[in-house]
């Protein structure tokens, strides 16, 4: 049971990356695609736990943490940077 | 003087709250807990609110903290809830949310319960704090699905700015 | 992809509560997705990262959370990644929405006229 329920949250992750794809190059305005890219990084997250469950390591949880990380700081340095004109003053 | 008054005017061990949760966060990231990482831990815990202490705020005091738990369990509630009604906008077919912005007058003044109120607001799916203006004291609020714009502002405030101000002051 | 995927035997119920979560935090990624694929105007879209991180993410973490145990691991990571994400996504739409306001992204509802943009 909890194969099918892991394939079917595989699916729906992977549908929703698709998504978050599609809306990353139709924009219309800047802030859209950002929004796109911070939401395509949750769902990578959520993605690459999955896998770790799947595979049955706890390895990919780490990488999991680094993506949240990472995803976080540059969508405050991006949204920074399109109010503000820099990042850093 | 004794010791650990001391201690604690160096800077050592002046955030106990925080070094118990960068201790734990380290032990979280280990997954382990032998007696060589428990020792790193308790180390990390103390070093690192040590390092960034001219960057940590005021403490902030709870001033009725039994209210806090009731206040997290009905906070994890709302979120529950508006999930599911933001999800049933979402997946209608042809449904047609009527957007609106609210605006938030503030009655307190603290800083803490301001940014947790504006965090709160956010979390709730369906309404998002665009620009908090402490100055102003006032929140602006982008709400999904709003027919009226004042009546959301007053549920806001009784639900959640009131309880905040209990509990920080 | 899944062949080495092994399943130990589970107790039933926490078969159907895991699966439960999975399920859950699958359906609830996909559905902040099409809410921001579908709705009109900016500030709409962005309600969903905030709806895709509360119950989507948070149940597949609880997910494998609960299998890690159930497996004899302890496995707590998740508790670093779930909380981080929730405390995170109201900090990045609140400056989204902000370089939106500034940079005047057209709304369907007026924003009210005194409101400093910048």
């Amino acid at each position: 049971m909890i194969e099918a329920a892991l394939q079917f949250a595989l699916a729906a992750i992977t549908l929703a990356i698709l998504l978050c794809a599609w809306r990353l190059f139709r924009g219309p305005e800047v802030p859209d695609r950002l929004l796109a890219m911070d939401t395509l990084y949750i769902s990578v997250v959520a993605l690459v736990i999955l896998l770790g469950m799947g595979w049955g390591t706890r390895l990919l949880f780490e990488a999991a943490l680094i993506v949240a990380l990472l995803g976080f700081v540059s969508t405050v340095a991006l949204a920074r940077y399109l109010s503000r004109g820099d990042v850093m003053e | 003087m004794n010791r650990t008054s001391r201690l604690a005017r160096a800077g050592w061990g002046a955030h106990p709250v925080l070094s118990l949760l960068v201790a734990t966060v380290w032990l979280l990231m280990q997954e382990s807990l032998v007696v060589p990482q428990l020792i790193t831990a308790a180390l990390l815990g103390l070093l690192v609110p040590r390092l960034f202490h001219r960057f940590i705020g005021p403490r902030v005091r709870l001033r009725r903290a039994g209210l806090l738990l009731r206040f997290i369990v009905l906070v994890l509630w709302d979120i529950l809830i508006s999930n599911l009604t933001v999800a049933r906008i979402v997946l209608t077919p042809g449904s047609n949310p009527k957007p609106a912005w609210v605006r938030v007058p503030l009655e307190t003044q603290n800083h803490t319960a301001i940014v947790m109120l504006a965090t709160i607001i956010t979390a709730t799916p369906g309404t998002v704090s665009c620009i908090v203006d402490e100055e102003r004291r006032e929140i602006l609020v982008h709400a999904l699905d709003c027919d009226d714009p004042e009546a959301m502002a007053g549920q806001i405030k009784q639900r959640y700015e009131a309880p905040l101000k209990e509990i920080l002051g | 992809m899944m062949t080495t995927m092994t399943m130990s035997d589970l107790p039933l119920w926490a078969e159907i509560l895991i699966s439960l979560m999975l399920v859950t935090g699958g359906l609830f990624v996909l559905i902040g997705a099409i809410g921001m694929v579908r709705f009109p105007d900016f500030y709409m879209r962005l309600h969903a990262p905030t709806k895709a991180t509360t119950l989507g993410v948070g149940g597949v973490l609880l997910a494998s959370m609960g299998y890690s145990w159930q497996t004899g691991h302890f496995g707590a990571g998740e508790l670093l990644i779930g909380p981080f994400l929730f405390l995170t996504a109201p900090v990045s739409a609140n400056l989204l929405a902000k370089a939106a306001l500034h940079l005047r992204v057209p709304t369907r509802a007026e924003v009210p006229p005194d409101i400093p943009l910048d």
